[in-house]
């Protein structure tokens, strides 16, 4: 008894000295070197142009990807989960490669098809000469928006898919056998369930795009415009001079400001998506009975 | 014939789900689909829903195929084993969103639910949840839910399965009482053959996907047709070789099904047997389980273990007691031919009276009415 009391004890010791080192330390002292030349010092350097604009393409690109992936998400834990058709294995482990391969792989393959020599390029141009626009990919924001959209777009549909999967079919075969159509039993039966899961899988989906750097670099080379937070960070502290580095500080505080933010939505939701959990398994207990 | 399968086939994948199926069911009926797990019931009652679609053969709802139906047009209410109740809508907006979708006025809609809800027992639970119910509760939204559009066929799958078996009595009652009362043609599912026995007009036994037997609950249990039927339903006990039971000889079956009918058992100063006392033979008693409202006995008779019931007003017995046993009748299977013998002493002998239909049903062997 006493030995497994040790036990406890040591594992908590080990796993608070290990969080404290690895986390809480490292970014306690970005907080800290970001106030390190006073408070006047800290607003000032967020009051750059470069910052404004790298906080601006940030939202935008977030927004964009949060839309187009949920979307997309939904569409594909549908797919998944409620059709059976040849090549649904294939198709749900290349919904995953994201989470397995670099990001700056993702920039790189998107350099590969819209750069300079890319196959995709010749497309592009056409487009541009009949319509007139000038639509540039590469080292432009559209390419900054694809290159984060690779890199996230598992996450709604990863959250989705257990939820429908443990939610089953029989609601929707209920409503579809009193006539509702397909829209309508996804809006009043599917969505329902799915709402909190996908509030979820937007809040991971966001947290990722306002961090990434790696793909993005790969894409974007100039700054005050096509550079997102992480970028600038990058640029400010690759800068070298004592200012520019504790401005690099103040920029990364933000960042550390917004994820604590969707930290705290992420636990109110995951509070939530559990208990719609325990219903569920609740009605899996009657069904075994 | 208000439903009719006609050699209605279904495969998944390599699986041969259901196997040539033909039915026929008439209007105003209760039917129940009775067999063991995994044959094919409610892929039956999936394809007459049109949930699933038939590989080949005809399903005809009211003298119209309705193969190529959508599920609404075919006008059934189907109540799922675990309900699939709207776990996002109160009581109220289940049974009324079958009538939302017709776009029926929110008065009668308002009508309709209240009349449901009185049917069902369910008045003032309408603002609920079902998360909020208890399961007989939650059954009775789905019956109310599925009745709501006023289908000409209500299916029900496994309608019992989620509840505990006291609650489980009543409502097998219940629902037997409303669906009379409704007047609804009526198909559900079940593996229980007391429930099916209970509930039913009519029995459809399925095994492996096809259909073994159907008929009256009495039909089912009295005549078993096949030799799946004969074990499934009543409490069977397996016997290889009866030559050890006095009034019956060997002949040429594979084995014999004896059910605790079948066999007699009273003490040697019983005069209530007294006429029949020189054709039985002796058993000692192995073990007693009492069963609520009867004992259940099993007994050894020259080395084969027959089992019988024993009502509780009779006099008392104990393990290892001698009884005087005679069976009545078996039932002997060859390959899937079911064949019932009588006891030879009891058909030769001239019983009257009273007497005689307390050992025999009716001169043909079985049962007279
Ligand atoms: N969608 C499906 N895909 C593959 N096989 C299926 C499918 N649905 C049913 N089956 C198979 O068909 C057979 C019959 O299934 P069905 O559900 O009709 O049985 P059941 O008689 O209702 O059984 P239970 O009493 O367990 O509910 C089973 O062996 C099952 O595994
Ligand atoms: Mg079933």
């Amino acid at each position: 008894m006493s030995k497994k009391r040790n036990i406890k004890i040591l594992m908590i010791i080990i796993s608070t000295l290990f969080v404290l080192l690895m986390l809480v330390f490292p970014l306690a002292s970005v907080l800290v070197n970001s106030f390190s030349k006073g408070l006047e010092f800290y607003f000032n350097s967020l009051k750059t142009e470069y910052f404004f604009s790298a906080l601006g393409l940030t939202c935008i690109v977030t927004f964009i990807t949060v839309i187009v992936n949920s979307f997309f998400g939904i569409i594909a834990s549908y797919l998944l989960t409620r059709y059976s058709f040849a090549g649904k294995h294939i198709l749900a482990t290349l919904i995953d490669i994201p989470f397995s391969i670099s990001p700056v792989i993702a920039g790189l393959a998107f350099i590969m098809m819209f750069g300079r020599l890319g196959w995709a390029t010749p497309i592009i141009d056409t487009i541009n000469s009949i319509t007139g626009w000038n639509i540039k990919i590469v080292f432009a924001i559209p390419g900054v928006v694809l290159a984060t959209i690779f890199v996230t777009f598992p996450f709604v549909s990863r959250e989705i898919i257990p939820v429908l999967n443990a939610v089953g079919t029989d609601e929707e075969e209920a409503a579809a056998i009193m006539g509702a159509s397909g829209f309508t039993i996804f809006r009043k039966i599917t969505f329902p369930h799915i709402k909190w899961a996908l509030a979820y899988g937007v809040v991971l989906c966001s947290a990722r795009a306002i961090g990434e750097f790696g793909a993005v670099n790969a894409l974007s080379k100039t700054r005050g415009m096509t550079f997102t937070l992480p970028l600038e960070i990058d640029a400010l502290y690759l800068s070298g001079s004592s200012d520019s580095i504790v401005a690099a500080y103040a920029v990364s505080s933000i960042l550390v400001l917004v994820s604590v933010i969707l930290l705290v939505i992420r636990n109110i939701l995951e509070y939530r998506s559990d208990r719609i959990k325990i219903s569920v398994e609740e009605r899996a207990e009657i069904k075994e009975d | 014939m208000y439903i009719e399968l006609k050699n209605v086939n279904k495969r998944f994948g390599d699986f041969q789900a259901t196997k040539d199926i033909s039915l026929d069911i008439e209007k105003g009926q209760l039917v129940a689909l009775l067999g063991p797990s995994g044959s094919g019931k409610t892929t039956i009652l999936r394809m007459i829903a049109g949930l699933e679609m038939p590989d080949s053969g005809d399903i005809v709802i009211d003298g119209k195929r309705v193969n190529d139906i959508p599920p609404v047009q075919r006008r059934v209410g189907f109540v799922f084993q675990n309900y699939a109740l709207f776990r996002y809508m109160t009581v109220y907006d289940n049974i009324a969103f079958g009538l939302d979708i017709k776009k029926m006025d929110k008065k009668a809609i308002k009508a309709r639910v209240s009349e449901l809800l009185e049917l069902t027992e369910l008045t003032g639970l309408e603002k609920r949840y079902p998360n909020e119910l208890s399961g007989g509760q939650r059954q009775r939204v789905a019956f109310a839910r599925a009745l709501a559009p006023e289908p000409g066929l209500l299916l029900l799958d496994e309608p019992f399965a989620a509840i505990d078996a006291k609650v489980r009595k009543e409502l097998r009652q219940w629902l037997r009482e409303m669906i009379h009362k409704v007047g609804i043609t009526s198909i559900f599912v079940t593996h229980d053959q007391d429930e099916a026995v209970e509930v039913a007009d009519q029995i459809i036994v399925t095994n492996n996907g096809q259909i073994e037997q159907s008929g009256t609950p009495f039909d089912i249990y009295k005549l078993p047709q096949t030799a799946f039927v004969a074990e499934f339903v009543g409490n069977p006990v397996f016997v290889k070789n009866y030559n050890c039971l006095r009034g019956f000889t060997d002949g040429d079956y594979d084995y014999y099904i004896i059910r605790p009918e079948f066999v007699e058992a009273f003490k040697s100063d019983n005069i209530h047997f007294k006429e029949i006392i020189d054709f039985s033979q002796k058993g000692i008693i192995k073990d007693i389980m009492f069963c609520g409202n009867m004992l259940q006995v099993s007994i050894d008779v020259a080395g084969q273990e027959v089992v019988t019931h024993r009502s509780m007003e009779r006099r008392s017995i104990s393990v290892g007691e001698e009884m005087n046993v005679i069976i009545y009748r078996v039932f002997a299977v060859s390959g899937n031919e079911v064949t019932l013998l009588e006891n030879s002493f009891l058909k030769e002998m001239d019983l009257t009276g009273r007497n005689r239909e307390k050992y025999l049903y009716s001169d043909d062997g079985y049962f007279a009415g």
